[in-house]
C-alpha cells in the first residue's frame, strides 16, 4: 500500500481511482497480529474460571459458573461454556490464556486503566502515544501497516506511525467532482489531507460488498478483518474495539452473550485468514478485572486482576521460540481467592503483569529480542 | 460592528451561522447575555414530545408490571411492544433535539445545553435508558443551565435515566431492613451494594479521577445512595414533585453514619447522600474539573491555565452559579481568538450544516445519521461521553463520512442562492481564497453546497 498513491491517481485522473491498489507486498509469509480490546472491565474469573479454587463458589454464589464438565482446561481452570471456539482453539495448541494478568495501574477507572492498557505507561497519560503504534517502529516495512476497525483510531494505535481507521457504512458514494475538489481543498491543510489522503486508500480496499452489512455483528466483522489481512497489498495489524463488558448487573447473561459475540469473532476470523491464520497472532485484554466477590445486583464490580486471551495459528511456533508462553496452557501464578489473598480484600491478586505478557508473545511472534520489545512498548515498566 | 464579532457568536459560541444570517447589532458579551432572557427550558417542541408520553411514574410503572406480566408469551410480546416503543420515542426526541438545535434563536444556550447532557452522559443504549433518554434532558438539564452546578447535580443523579444507567435503582445496603429480613427467610440470595453510580459521580461528575478519593470513599459514597431509585410496584418510598420518578426507599438504605472525604455524614436517610452531594458540588476539585471542561470547550483542546484558573475562581466565589461562569468565556480574550480553535464534532457540524443550508429535518432522520457520523445522540460507549478534542474526531473514515454525507445535506436545500453567496454570509471573514474558488467553480450549485460543508473552515469552530 503506497501512501502516496492517491494523490498520483488524481492527477493521472480519476478513471483509475477506484482500482485495488498495484503494488502487492511480496511474501505470503509476513506475520499478521490482531489486538482486542475488551472495554468496560471483562470478568477474567467467569472467562477463564478457576472451578477448583474452593473460594470460587463461595465468593460467586449464583454468578458461579456451573456448566463446565465439557469445558475444563486442566485440573484448576475451566473456559465459559460460551467459547466454543476458543476450547477448540486450546486444544490445537492454538490459544493460550494467562490468568491474573494487570497493567500496572491499580485504580478503578475505566477511562484510566484503558489509558494505561493502551498507551503502555504504568501511569494514565504519562505516554502521549501507543503501545501498539510505537510496535510498528520495530517492523520491517512490508509488516508495519496497522488498521483499526473503528471510526476513529484508538490510543493503542496512535503516534508517530500513520495507521488507518476503517468502519464501513451505508452513505452514497460521493461524485469524482467532489472528490477531487474536496482532495484539492485539503492540499494546504496538513491536518485535514493526511486524513483524507488515508481515508481514499482504506476505502480502495474495502470489499465493496461488505458495505450493505452491519460490520459490528462479529461474524460479519471477523469476515471484513480477514479479508483486509489477507490482501496481499493489505495491512498487517489490526486493532478492535469490543464494548459492553461492564456487567455491574444481570451479568450471567450478558457476560455469554459477550462472550459467545467474542468466540463467534474468532471463528470467523481464523475462518477467513485462511492459511494465513497459521501467521497470525491474537491478544485479548481489557483493562482491568472485576470483583472477585458478587456484588448485591446481580453483578460484579470494578476489580484489578484480569484474564488475557492468546489465540492464532501461530502460537506453537512461538512457544518453541519462548518455552515459558506454552500454547494450549494456562498460564497462571495462581494467587487463591481466600480473603486474605485478595488484593485490597475484594480483587483477584495480579501475580502476571501485562506487559510481560504481551513483550513475550510479540517479541517471539516477529523473532524480536524482547528487551528491546519492552523498552519500546513498555519504556516506563522496563 | 466587526464581522468577527458575528463569527465569534456565531461559531464559537453558537451553533453557526443560519443561510438568512444578519449582522449582531451588540457586541459579543451583550447578545450572549440576551440569551439568558430569551432561552426556553420547554420549547414548544419539547413540549409536544413530552405531551405524548406517559409520565415517568407511570412510565417506570409499566416497566415494572411487564416484568411480572402472566405467561411467558404475554411477557415476550409485551417487551417486544415496549421495545418497539421505546425505539420510537428515542428516534423522535434525537429528531425534536436536532430541530430545537436548528431553529432556536438562543444557539448559544443550546449549545450549553449539549454540553451538560454530555457531561453527565446516559447511554441509551442500556435498554431501559432508551425510553428515557430524551426526557432526561428533558427534565435534568434543560431547566438547569442557568442555574447553579449543585442543583443540576441534583437533578442528574436523581433522574431515573441516570439511576438505572449506572445500576443505582438496584443497589441495597447489606445492613438495610430489606437485606436483613430477606437473608432471614433466603439465606443464599445475594443483595447488596452496587458501586456504579458513587464511583462516576466522583470520577467524571464531580471532582475528577485521580483528584483523591479512595476505594473506601467509593463504598461509603455507594452505602450513602443506597435507597436512591426508581418506582416500584407498589411506589413505596418518599416521593418528590422536584425529581420526577425518583424515590427513596428506606428499607434499603444502608443505616449508620459514613465517614469520606474526612468528613462524617450523620444525616438519616435520603438527606445523607445529599449532604455529600452538596459538599462535592462545592469542593475546589469539582470547581476545576469544570472549569477545564468549559475551557475546552470553548477555548480549545489545549485550554490556557489562565482561563481555567479564571473560571475555578468564579465558580468558589460565586458557589457555582453558572451564567457567572458563562460571562467568564464570553468576556475571555482567549475564547475571541479570530481563528477556529475547535474541530467540529459530527453532532456540531451536522447542526451547522442543517442551519447553513436551511435544510427541511423532516427529510433527515437525525437518529441515524449521528450513527453514521459515529456519534449516535445519548450513546456514548461508556459514562463518560463523548471526547471534546479533535484528536478523537479528524479520523480519516469519520471525515470521509461527513464528505459523503455532505453530498446528501445538499440534495436537500432548497436554497436559491449561488453557494459562493452562501459561503460569503455563513463563513464571513473567515472565507479563504481557495475555499471560495472550489465552491465557485464546482460542477453543480449542488457539489458547491456539499464543499462548503466540508471546507477546512467550515469543518472547525
Amino acid at each position: 500500500m503506497q501512501r502516496r498513491q492517491f494523490v498520483q491517481l488524481c492527477g493521472a485522473g480519476l478513471a483509475a481511482f477506484w482500482l485495488p491498489s498495484l503494488s502487492f507486498a511480496a511474501a505470503a509469509t509476513e506475520q499478521r497480529f490482531i489486538f482486542i480490546i475488551q472495554r468496560g472491565a471483562a470478568d477474567g474469573l467467569n472467562t477463564v474460571i478457576p472451578y477448583a479454587d474452593p473460594d470460587y463458589q463461595r465468593l460467586r454464589g449464583a454468578l458461579a459458573v456451573q456448566d463446565i464438565n465439557d469445558t475444563k482446561l486442566d485440573s484448576l481452570f475451566a473456559l465459559h461454556p460460551s467459547l466454543v471456539t476458543a476450547k477448540a482453539l486450546y486444544q490445537q495448541q492454538h490459544a493460550l490464556f494467562v490468568h491474573a494478568v494487570a497493567s500496572a495501574y491499580r485504580e478503578r477507572s475505566h477511562f484510566d486503566g484503558q489509558n494505561v492498557l493502551e498507551s503502555g505507561g504504568t501511569r494514565a497519560y504519562q505516554l502521549k502515544d501507543g503501545w501498539l503504534n510505537r510496535l510498528l517502529g520495530l517492523l520491517p516495512p512490508a509488516q508495519n501497516e496497522a488498521i483499526a476497525f473503528s471510526p476513529t483510531i484508538p490510543l493503542a494505535l496512535r503516534g508517530n506511525y500513520q495507521v488507518d481507521a476503517y468502519a464501513s457504512a451505508k452513505l452514497p458514494q460521493p461524485s469524482d467532482d467532489l472528490l477531487l475538489r474536496v482532495s484539492q481543498l485539503y492540499q494546504q491543510d496538513a491536518q485535514l489531507h493526511a486524513a483524507w489522503e488515508s481515508a481514499m486508500q482504506v476505502e480502495n480496499m474495502a470489499d465493496k460488498g461488505m458495505q450493505g452489512q452491519n460490520s459490528q455483528q462479529p461474524a460479519a466483522l471477523g469476515k471484513m478483518v480477514g479479508d483486509f489481512l489477507s490482501r496481499p497489498d493489505g495491512p498487517r495489524i489490526a486493532m478492535l474495539e469490543t464494548g459492553g463488558w461492564d456487567t455491574h448487573s444481570a451479568q450471567n447473561s450478558r457476560l455469554s452473550k459477550q462472550l459467545s459475540d467474542l468466540d463467534t469473532l474468532l471463528a470467523s476470523l481464523q475462518t477467513n485468514l485462511g492459511s494465513h491464520w497459521q501467521q497470525t497472532l491474537i491478544i485479548v485484554a481489557t483493562e482491568f478485572g472485576r470483583t472477585a466477590a458478587a456484588n448485591g445486583t446481580g453483578g460484579t464490580d470494578h476489580g484489578t486482576g484480569a484474564a488475557m486471551l492468546a489465540f492464532g495459528g501461530a502460537l506453537p511456533a512461538i512457544t518453541a521460540s519462548n518455552r515459558s508462553w506454552p500454547a494450549g496452557k494456562v498460564i497462571a501464578d495462581w494467587p487463591g481467592l481466600k480473603d486474605s489473598q485478595l488484593y485490597q480484600g475484594r480483587d483477584l491478586q495480579p501475580t502476571l503483569a501485562l506487559d510481560k505478557a504481551i513483550t513475550a508473545l510479540v517479541s517471539a511472534h516477529y523473532g524480536l529480542e524482547p528487551g528491546k520489545v519492552a523498552r519500546t512498548l513498555f519504556p516506563a515498566s522496563s | 460592528m466587526m464581522t468577527d464579532d458575528a463569527l465569534i457568536i456565531d461559531q464559537r459560541f453558537g451553533l453557526g451561522a443560519r443561510a438568512a444570517a444578519t449582522t449582531p447589532s451588540n457586541s459579543v458579551s451583550q447578545a450572549l447575555l440576551d440569551e439568558f432572557g430569551r432561552y426556553q427550558a420547554l420549547p414548544p417542541l419539547w413540549q409536544q414530545y413530552q405531551q405524548t408520553l406517559p409520565s415517568i411514574e407511570q412510565e417506570m410503572q409499566e416497566m415494572r408490571m411487564i416484568n411480572q406480566a402472566g405467561s411467558p408469551e404475554d411477557k415476550l410480546q409485551l417487551r417486544r411492544q415496549m421495545r418497539n416503543e421505546a425505539r420510537d420515542n428515542y428516534t423522535e426526541a434525537v429528531q425534536v433535539r436536532a430541530q430545537v438545535a436548528q431553529q432556536t434563536d438562543t444557539p448559544f444556550v443550546e449549545r450549553l445545553v449539549h454540553f451538560w447532557s454530555n457531561h453527565f452522559a446516559i447511554s441509551a443504549q442500556k435498554s431501559q435508558v432508551t425510553q428515557l433518554a430524551g426526557l432526561f434532558e428533558l427534565q435534568a438539564i434543560r431547566p438547569f443551565v442557568l442555574g447553579t452546578f449543585k442543583d443540576m447535580l441534583f437533578a442528574v443523579e436523581k433522574h431515573p435515566a441516570m439511576l438505572i444507567y449506572l445500576d443505582q435503582q438496584q443497589s441495597r445496603g447489606p445492613q438495610s431492613e430489606a437485606v436483613q429480613r430477606q437473608m432471614r427467610r433466603q439465606p443464599d440470595k445475594k443483595s447488596g451494594l452496587n458501586e456504579n453510580l458513587a464511583r462516576e459521580i466522583l470520577e467524571l461528575h464531580t471532582l475528577g479521577v485521580r483528584s483523591g478519593y479512595s476505594q473506601q470513599d467509593v463504598t461509603e459514597f455507594a452505602r450513602a445512595l443506597t435507597g436512591w431509585t426508581v418506582p416500584g410496584p407498589k411506589l413505596t418510598g418518599e416521593t418528590d414533585a422536584r425529581y420526577p420518578g425518583f424515590v427513596f426507599n428506606e428499607r434499603v438504605h444502608e443505616p449508620d453514619v459514613r465517614q469520606l472525604l474526612g468528613k462524617t455524614y450523620a444525616q438519616p436517610g435520603v438527606q445523607q447522600a445529599e449532604a455529600i452531594l452538596t459538599d462535592l458540588a462545592a469542593a475546589p476539585a469539582t470547581a476545576t474539573h469544570v472549569a477545564t471542561k468549559l475551557a475546552c470547550h470553548f477555548a480549545g483542546d489545549q485550554p490556557p491555565p489562565t482561563l481555567i484558573n479564571r473560571l475555578r475562581d468564579t465558580y468558589l466565589q460565586t458557589g457555582g452559579q453558572l451564567p457567572a461562569l458563562y460571562r467568564v468565556l464570553m468576556e475571555a480574550p482567549e475564547c475571541r481568538v479570530p481563528t477556529p480553535v475547535k474541530f467540529k464534532t459530527p453532532w456540531e457540524w451536522l447542526i451547522s450544516s442543517v442551519r447553513a443550508l436551511d435544510i427541511d429535518l423532516s427529510h433527515v432522520r437525525v437518529s441515524q445519521v449521528m450513527t453514521q457520523l459515529g456519534q449516535p445522540i445519548w450513546k456514548p460507549g461508556s459514562p463518560a461521553g463523548y471526547d471534546d478534542v479533535a484528536e478523537s474526531w479528524l479520523a480519516s473514515n469519520a471525515l470521509l463520512r461527513r464528505v459523503e454525507y455532505a453530498q446528501r445535506l445538499a440534495s436537500l436545500t432548497k436554497l436559491s442562492m449561488p453557494p459562493a453567496v452562501l459561503a460569503n454570509t455563513v463563513l464571513r471573514g473567515r472565507l479563504s481564497q481557495e475555499t471560495l474558488q472550489q465552491v465557485s467553480r464546482a460542477e453543480s450549485a449542488h457539489t458547491g453546497f456539499a464543499l462548503l460543508l466540508v471546507s477546512p473552515e467550515f469543518l472547525r469552530r
